[in-house]
């Protein structure tokens, strides 16, 4: 992990869903989470192909490799989809979350939250870029937050 | 395509009463539908060697065999993907009494859903697994917890870049609340609604659905029979022939959650179904004269309407406000008052809706009905007479 990308991952200081659930880990889906807990966002790249997956997958559709490497991925993305669960209140969610869908640079997509932002300045193409929360339990799980630039 | 005689047909469809709590098991929910299926064919359960339900549910076939009598199946099937199983169940069924596989097909499904476990709300026992539901992986940890916002999020796309209104997805319910309000058998039989109720009701998902965008929760059973027309001679009521039945899944497309692949504007997957359906059927979807599409939320039927080709891509919402689906449209929606009017039985009483419908027997029956079109999504079926 670089010193940048720990950073680029820094907890905000005011975390608005301290009891925000938990990630639920399969075997399979656990290297992320496990980056991420280390403050890296990152892609399965397959060890035969280079091709970059998520959801991440023991065998590479493209070249049946079994070799799950990580990519670190730089973290910027566009907004292409977003909501706010307001009834039943998400468990776990003191506050409203703005639910996302991001893709991020390098053509993948997340479910995630965009934080730092209010409901009413949410855009359909808005740049994010990536962030930390923290979960009930301590683990760190990406999210997104307005990039500052451009 | 297998000639009349050989084809497979709807010959009974049975249920029990649509509520919010059923007050018995979903085991005697499960049989109490299927042996008015039964009944309502003439075809003893002795007879029955085929059974089918959706993998969610939680009735079981020992036990389906116990209430019945049934002496010896040959063939069963459960059938993934929550609701767009409703349709799909068609398309097996189908295949396996014109092959021969089985001679009566018996399809059910049965859930104490609203009194039980709820859909609408956050299922924290929810796991990862092959019940559909590894996604949830991907949601849970991000307040992504219910149909609701799955759905809402996979729509997204679709409503910013056509410009669909809340009111636009207003006139759906409206439409459907209408239809069930004429319909005796419908949890909200003589409640319609206003378009204004519709944009009062409270925010389940901003900035997409509202209460009334949803469907509601229920309890019940919903069961077919189905045979082929050489057995159906001998029913008891008029067959409903299934011309086409055909299904999909494409590569890293998922059903409700469908997020990561391709377009999210379009539904690539229903556009696929047409095509096959309307060679194997021999009429399209849009010539067939009632329709009844999946409704677990508003803007499906925008995008269904689109996929299933009755108008072109980002006039759904027109073509609804132009009444070409209202009862006395050009191909009226679900005159049941479909899941958000009649009752959620993941779809499967839309489909003994269409059989009423051929038959000339539904509470709101429209006029000269020869086709009927069934769609969840991933899968289309055609009926006829």
């Amino acid at each position: 992990m670089t010193g940048a990308a720990m950073k680029e991952g820094a907890v905000s200081d005011v975390n608005p869903n301290p009891n925000r659930p938990d990630p639920i880990m399969t075997v399979d889906g656990a290297p992320f989470w496990r980056a991420a807990n280390e403050g890296r966002f990152v892609a399965q790249k397959c060890g035969g192909c280079g091709r970059l997956w998520h959801p991440p997958r023991p065998i590479c559709p493209e070249c049946r490799s079994k070799d799950r490497q990580e990519q670190p991925l730089s973290g910027r993305g566009t907004v292409i989809s977003w909501v706010m669960p307001i009834h039943p209140p998400a468990f776990g969610f003191d506050q409203p979350p703005v639910v996302a869908l991001v893709e991020v640079e390098e053509g993948l997509r997340f479910v995630t939250n965009v934080e730092n932002v209010a409901p009413q300045d949410m855009r359909f193409g808005m740049k994010v870029e990536v962030a930390f929360a923290t979960t009930r339990g301590g683990h760190k799980i990406p999210v997104f937050h307005p990039a500052k630039e451009g | 395509m297998v000639d009349r005689n050989s084809q497979a047909a709807i010959v009974g469809i049975g249920q029990t009463e649509f509520s919010r709590n059923s007050g018995r098991s979903e085991q005697q929910l499960m049989a109490e539908a299927v042996l008015a299926a039964l009944d309502d064919a003439g075809i003893d359960p002795k007879d029955v060697d085929g059974c089918l339900t959706f993998d969610l549910d939680h009735s079981d076939e020992v036990d389906l065999m116990r209430n019945l009598g049934c002496r010896e199946i040959k063939y069963t099937l459960r059938t993934p993907q929550g609701g767009a199983s409703s349709v799909t169940t068609l398309v097996h069924a189908k295949k396996a009494v014109e092959s021969g596989f089985c001679d009566v097909m018996v399809v059910w499904r049965a859930m104490n859903e609203r009194s039980a476990y709820r859909f609408g709300q956050p299922n924290l026992q929810i796991q990862p697994n092959g019940k559909s539901s590894t996604f949830i992986e991907w949601c849970m940890a991000y307040g992504a917890q219910t149909p609701a916002v799955w759905e809402a999020l996979s729509c997204g796309p679709y409503m910013n870049r056509y410009g669909v209104t809340s009111e636009d997805l207003g006139r759906i319910a409206v439409l459907l609340r209408q239809n069930a309000a004429t319909n005796p058998n419908a949890w909200f039989y003589g409640k319609p609604i206003t378009l204004e109720d519709h944009q009062n009701s409270k925010w389940i998902v901003a900035p997409w659905l509202h209460l009334l965008d949803c469907c509601q929760e229920s309890d019940g059973g919903v069961a077919l029979v189905i045979t082929r027309m050489d057995r159906a001679r001998d029913t008891k009521s008029r067959p409903a022939r299934i011309l086409g039945a055909e299904y999909a899944f494409l590569n890293n497309h998922e059903i409700i959650s469908d997020y990561y692949e391709g377009d999210l504007t379009d539904l690539e997957v229903s556009r696929r179904v047409t095509e096959r359906l309307t060679k194997a059927a021999g009429i399209s979807p849009r010539e067939t004269n009632v329709a009844m599409i999946y409704d677990n939320f508003t803007p499906q039927i925008l995008r269904q309407t689109e996929g299933f080709g009755f108008c072109g891509r980002g006039e759904a919402k027109d073509y609804i406000r132009d009444g070409h689906m209202d009862l006395d449209g050009r191909t009226p929606l679900s005159p049941n008052g479909g899941l958000m009017g009649e009752a959620y039985i993941h779809g499967m009483n839309n489909i003994t809706e269409g059989v009423r419908q051929l038959r000339g027997l539904a509470a709101n029956q429209v006029k000269n009905v020869e086709t009927v079109f069934c769609a969840s999504g991933v899968a289309g079926a055609i009926l006829g007479l």
